[in-house]
This record gives structure tokens, C-alpha cells and sequence, in this order.
């Protein structure tokens, strides 16, 4: 733990850190508020790895308190670092202890089950997974309905592992207990939280 | 045994010695002497810079040994700027400066990172960290020198009972 930081090569983070987290914040907040809709984040440079969505949910959300789990492609030396220089964020190999986890690959990505899933007294002590996947919309169509959806919505991700949705039904079928998701692709935003159920076709 | 607080001796030692040196002194230094002393410099020579970190303002706990090698206790939080920035050929600079001026710790930085850089040493060393270095040098022997005019010994009398 003790290496030295390089900041040579570190990207830079926010432009306006106040401004630009607080922004950051009201739209993952207004994400998981409203499934289903689309958000839009911005952020000037980031390390590769991380899209722009991605990248700006890290600034914002992560720091010395926040165990940070990474999947096997994203655990490049560029990105921790450059969260260590920013966030401060302690790293950890193990997905039960994450407070957040960065899954760049998603279908690399172990099982959501595998992921700290809160206890009966404090179920915010769960994992949220940011999932960069290759589209927001496009892909199969899925129908949710839930807590901040009027009737049903739907979304239509792409680049999701192919048995996400089967471990997203038995996600949402513990509540209380259970992981939120957060997809992200370039510099769009779309929430998932636990509450959200799919409506079987 | 209490160890003693040092830093751990790595190679090039000398070299972060020097540059804790010079950082302690754009550190130390009033932010009105530093800002006078950068508006000397000639436009020409002063780097552009990235910010890395914009300048941001934050609390340390700030800790202390009783006699410096006791255990070690909060000595309560003090009101820090910091601020991290890149010169266009790679070198980064950083600043941690006592107080709330953005402007000290961007400069502090800035001066930290041409130190480092062969092309801009000469005209940030001459013109900046050796003369507020002398001055803070100067600043605190006089002070220490108040401070010995007001110096009392006090000695134990050892009472005998041979000389009764």
C-alpha cells in the first residue's frame, strides 16, 4: 500500500469540484429516484478504462470510507491511481467488502449475489456495481416496474451479462436486502435500484 | 522504548530533503510576500500549468508527542489549502499551505514544480524561495532572540548538613 503515487500521468479531475459533484450527485440521485430514465453526466478528462459517466460517479461518490472493488479489466494501474490521487479510496480484492464496485467488463463481472448485500438492520451497507456497458438503449427490451415508476418503463441496455436479469429477479426478490446498479455508457446514466422488478414477458 | 519520530531514509534522500525544504519555506511564508515575490517574476519565465487538483480547502487533525517522543495526541484540526498542478513537460508540483488562500497554495505548487525542472529553477530559486527563505530565516532569529533575552534558570539548592 505504501507505493509511491506517480502523478505524472494522473488525468485531472473535476474543473469546478464543488459544482461539478453536486451536479454529479442530484443526477445519480434523480437516476435512482426515476428508473428508466436516461441522465447525462460530463467530465473533461478521465483515465481510458472509465468512461465519462463512469469516471464523474467516482468523484463524486467515492472516498476514504468506501472500499472499492474492481473488475480484473478495469484493475489497471492508470485508474487506481488516479482514484487513489482523487478519491482516496481504499482498493479491495474481495467483493463481499465492497462499498462500490467499477465493473468495466461486465460479462466479466462475478455474480451480484457475490457483492455485500446489506444486513437486516442496515441494508444500505450494500454494494452499488457501476456497470459500463456497451449502450444504453438498443438491446433487448426489458420492462420494469416499481417504486418511482408510474405504470412500467422500458429500458433496452446493451453489453449486459447474458444471466443478469435471471440474478436481477433473485436480487429484487430479497428486498430489503440486495445490490443497486448503475449503468453507464460514454457519458449516459441509467439507474437500477433494488426496488425496480422485471415484469416477466 | 519510544522511537523517534524521522522520516525513513530512502535513496536520494538529500533530494526530498531539499524539496521539503523548499517546500516548508513557500509553506511558511505570509501569502502577501509569496504573491510579491511571483509578481517580481518575469512573465516569460512562469510555466503554464494543469491543474491537477484545483486548489481546495480542507481540515488535518494535527498531531503531537509530549516532548516529541511520547505518545502521540490530537493537538487539535487546522484549516489546510492544497492544491496539485503539472507542468506542460510532465513535472507535477504540489502544495499544502496553512489557512484559506487558493491563490498561495496554486503558487506554492506552481514554484514547487519548477524548482524540479532544470529550465525554471534558476528564476523561481533566485527569485523566490532564497530571498523568502533568508527573510523567514531572519524572522525567526529575532524572534528567537526575544525569546532567549526572556530565559530564566531556575536551580535546585541542594541543602547539606554537614556544613551546620
Amino acid at each position: 500500500m505504501s507505493s509511491t503515487l506517480s502523478l505524472s500521468d494522473v488525468k485531472p479531475g473535476f474543473a469546478n469540484p464543488v459544482l461539478d459533484s453536486q451536479s454529479t450527485f442530484r443526477q445519480v440521485l434523480d437516476a435512482l429516484c426515476r428508473p428508466g430514465s436516461v441522465r447525462t453526466l460530463s467530465l473533461d478528462d478521465h483515465p481510458e478504462g472509465v468512461g465519462q459517466a463512469m469516471g464523474a460517479i467516482a468523484l463524486t461518490l467515492f472516498d476514504y470510507d468506501t472500499p472499492i472493488w474492481m473488475s480484473e479489466g478495469s484493475a489497471n494501474e492508470a485508474v487506481a491511481q488516479w482514484l487513489r490521487f482523487h478519491c482516496n479510496c481504499p482498493m479491495t480484492s474481495q467483493p463481499g467488502e465492497a462499498a462500490f464496485a467499477l465493473c468495466t467488463k461486465p460479462d466479466q463481472a462475478p455474480s451480484l449475489s457475490s457483492f455485500a448485500q446489506g444486513d437486516t438492520k442496515y441494508p444500505d451497507r450494500s454494494t452499488t456495481l457501476i456497470y459500463e456497458v456497451d449502450a444504453i438503449t438498443g438491446g433487448d427490451t426489458i420492462t420494469l416496474h416499481g417504486p418511482g415508476i408510474e405504470s412500467t418503463v422500458t429500458i433496452a441496455p446493451q453489453g449486459l451479462p447474458t444471466d443478469f436479469w435471471s440474478q436481477w429477479d433473485e436480487n429484487a426478490g430479497q428486498f430489503q436486502l440486495g445490490v443497486d446498479v448503475l449503468l453507464t455508457a460514454g457519458n449516459q446514466l441509467l439507474g437500477l435500484p433494488r426496488t425496480s422488478r422485471r415484469v416477466a414477458n | 522504548m519510544h522511537e523517534k519520530f524521522v522520516e525513513p531514509q530512502e535513496q536520494g534522500s538529500s533530494d526530498i530533503a531539499a524539496r521539503q525544504a523548499w517546500m516548508a519555506v513557500l509553506a511558511e511564508t505570509s501569502s502577501e510576500k509569496l504573491k510579491a515575490a511571483w509578481n517580481e517574476i518575469d512573465v516569460a519565465d512562469k510555466p503554464a500549468v494543469e491543474n491537477l487538483r484545483t486548489p481546495e480547502r480542507g481540515l488535518v487533525m494535527v498531531r503531537g508527542r509530549a516532548a516529541g517522543i511520547g505518545e502521540r495526541f490530537n493537538l487539535g484540526e487546522m484549516t489546510v489549502t492544497r492544491s496539485a498542478v503539472r507542468m506542460g513537460d510532465g513535472t507535477t508540483g504540489v502544495a499544502y499551505v496553512g489557512g484559506r488562500d487558493a491563490d498561495h497554495a496554486l503558487i506554492a505548487a506552481t514554484v514547487d514544480a519548477m524548482m524540479q525542472s532544470e529550465t525554471h529553477r534558476p528564476s523561481a530559486e533566485e527569485a523566490i524561495v532564497k530571498p523568502l527563505e533568508a527573510d523567514l530565516n531572519a524572522v525567526k532569529t529575532t524572534s528567537a532572540q526575544k525569546t532567549a533575552a526572556t530565559k530564566v534558570n531556575f536551580f535546585t539548592m541542594v541543602r547539606s548538613r554537614d556544613g551546620k
